[in-house]
């Protein structure tokens, strides 16, 4: 339905006609300087996910699976951001980043670097990576699970094998428990790829896109012009886009790590 | 395995570390929604608040989160109970099937899983106009239990289809009827997968915010998350009750983690991976 919704000028009122409008939603979102600005923006998430969440992830992951004591109670706190709502996450950090009473900035104060002070989600420069902050925050509790889950069913006489035969704990870290986890490294690095894609709920909430388009990314906009702007046949392209483009995502990297298996021992 | 001091000191406080970045926020998020605002404005974030003032916690539900916090409630446990039994009728149907038949079937659903809520966003909210079920809470339910099926039906099916056929075959001499079937037997067996799935589903409706944005418009059927944000609008003044009002909406699930534990982080897996 979106896809053929994509082809039409629409307003999405019943009462109101829907003009075919050929290829022309498809024309100007190539032309749309703002669509391009959250294509990066997207792009821009999926490539510090993979390479900040997912490593950040495997390492707390290693970490509460080690027997030492009060792991298992540190583990049940990590995972608690998971579970909130991203409304709630959103607003409780937009009053951490406030620039006159948030915590930060206090923080800032209070250690003498006062002039580092900061609008930090208001500064185009810093709002992408002040919400990115957040992301990280709520979502790699979810890669430290996997990572965990997946160790839980490494056999121990491998771990233990490892070290009779002398092995340092770096050495059983990337000879042994590395090597083992490469299926859990690409459940993450797919369903980081897809979850990044669709930011919404978060970034909505804590600077709907602005300033000046700087945390703008592709589900918003298309949230935006279908409900706000009413160009439903407009929105229906960029979703119609996000989907095609996930999808051709997700089948490039089952591939590539198809090939890069090969190499396995 | 042995681990040198030097290695335990070394993990501890890495452990510790992201202890206090992962857990402060909530802390923060806690003892500043009880200082008034007075209190809030002029100490440090970081102090404890001077007495336990829950003033902002009654205003926060007078201010409209209470009907928030019904509607919620409300469409959680229906989509929940919805989603629960036909997820797992046709989870069973598709087990016991012939295998081609429910394979087909089961190709029907996993496809449904590919499906990025966003591209059914707008179709749904014409439908739902159209339907006149625009701004009601129903109007929410009945996406809220199709974007979930999909995934609710693959793990269920996965566990129904390791139930050995014996007991089945065992009550159709007994005189059984295929509802008995499923009812007395199939579904106690698969209890634990049951919960997981309900558990991942349940967040997942009470956490849910973009249909809700999208297919709601007034204040009485408003969601919590969706009330909580157009509180934001309106009160955002008033930091320490909007911190009261976020706390409101985090604490079911707080709660429910509590209990749960261990439960609850193997169903939001489940349901995430499979998803």
């Amino acid at each position: 339905m979106s896809l053929f919704y994509s082809f039409f000028k629409w307003n999405g009122f019943f009462s109101s006609p829907m003009i075919p409008a050929g290829l022309s939603n498809w024309v100007s979102l190539f032309k749309d300087t703002i669509f391009w600005k959250a294509a990066e923006n997207n792009f821009l998430l999926v490539v510090i996910s993979i390479l900040i969440q997912i490593p950040i992830g495997l390492l707390l992951g290693v970490l509460v699976s080690t027997k030492l004591k009060g792991m298992k109670l540190i583990k049940l706190l990590y995972f608690l951001p998971m579970m909130l709502s991203a409304v709630g996450i959103g607003l409780l950090w937009e009053y951490i980043y406030d620039p006159n009473f948030g915590l930060i900035n206090a923080v800032l104060n209070f250690i003498g670097l006062g002039n580092l002070t900061h609008g930090w989600l208001g500064d185009p420069k810093t709002a992408i990576w002040s919400v990115f902050v957040v992301i990280c925050w709520e979502y790699i509790p979810f890669y430290m699970i996997i990572f965990a889950a997946a160790l839980s069913g490494i056999p121990k006489e491998l771990f233990e094998a490892a070290r009779i035969d002398g092995a340092t704990h770096s050495q059983t870290f990337f000879k042994v428990t590395l090597p083992l986890l490469t299926n859990a490294i690409r459940t993450s690095t797919i369903l980081a790829l897809i979850g990044s894609l669709q930011y919404f709920a978060l970034i909505y909430v804590m600077t709907d896109g602005g300033p000046t388009h700087s945390t703008e990314v592709m589900a918003l906009l298309m949230y935006k012009q279908a409900f706000r702007f009413f160009k439903t046949g407009y929105g229906s392209t960029i979703a119609v886009f996000m989907f095609v483009l996930s999808l051709s995502l997700t089948l490039v990297t089952l591939k590539l790590y198809r090939r890069g298996r090969e190499y396995e021992v | 395995m042995k681990y040198s001091i030097q290695l335990k000191i070394i993990l501890y406080i890495s452990a510790v570390i992201w202890l206090i970045f992962s857990l402060y926020p909530l802390i923060f998020l806690i003892q500043n929604s009880m200082k008034t605002q007075w209190e809030f404005l002029t100490t440090s974030p970081w102090s404890p608040p001077s007495k336990l003032y829950l003033t902002n916690y009654t205003d926060a539900i007078k201010g409209g989160l209470l009907r928030g916090l019904l509607n919620s409630i409300i469409v959680t446990l229906i989509s929940l109970v919805i989603v629960l039994f036909i997820g797992s009728m046709a989870s069973f149907a598709i087990a016991r099937f012939k295998a081609k038949i429910g394979k087909g079937f089961l190709i029907l659903f996993i496809s449904g899983m590919t499906v990025p809520i966003y591209i059914t966003l707008i179709p749904v909210y014409i439908i739902t106009r159209y339907i006149g079920l625009y701004d009601t809470l129903w109007g929410l339910i009945g996406p809220y239990v199709a974007s979930s099926l999909p995934v609710t039906v693959f793990i269920l099916f996965s566990a129904m289809e390791t139930i050995p056929k014996g007991f089945e075959e065992a009550a159709v001499i007994d005189g059984a009827s295929a509802f008995q079937i499923y009812w007395r037997i199939i579904l106690p067996i698969s209890r634990p997968t049951l919960i997981a799935v309900g558990i991942y589903d349940m967040v997942h409706y009470w956490n849910e915010f973009v249909y809700a944005l999208v297919l709601l418009s007034s204040p009485k059927s408003r969601t919590l998350p969706l009330a909580l944000w157009n509180a934001h609008g309106m009160f955002s003044m008033n930091v320490p009750e909007m911190l009261a009002g976020i706390v409101i909406s985090l604490l079911p699930l707080i709660m429910l983690y509590g209990i749960t534990q261990e439960k609850m982080i193997q169903g939001m897996m489940a349901g995430a991976l499979k998803g």
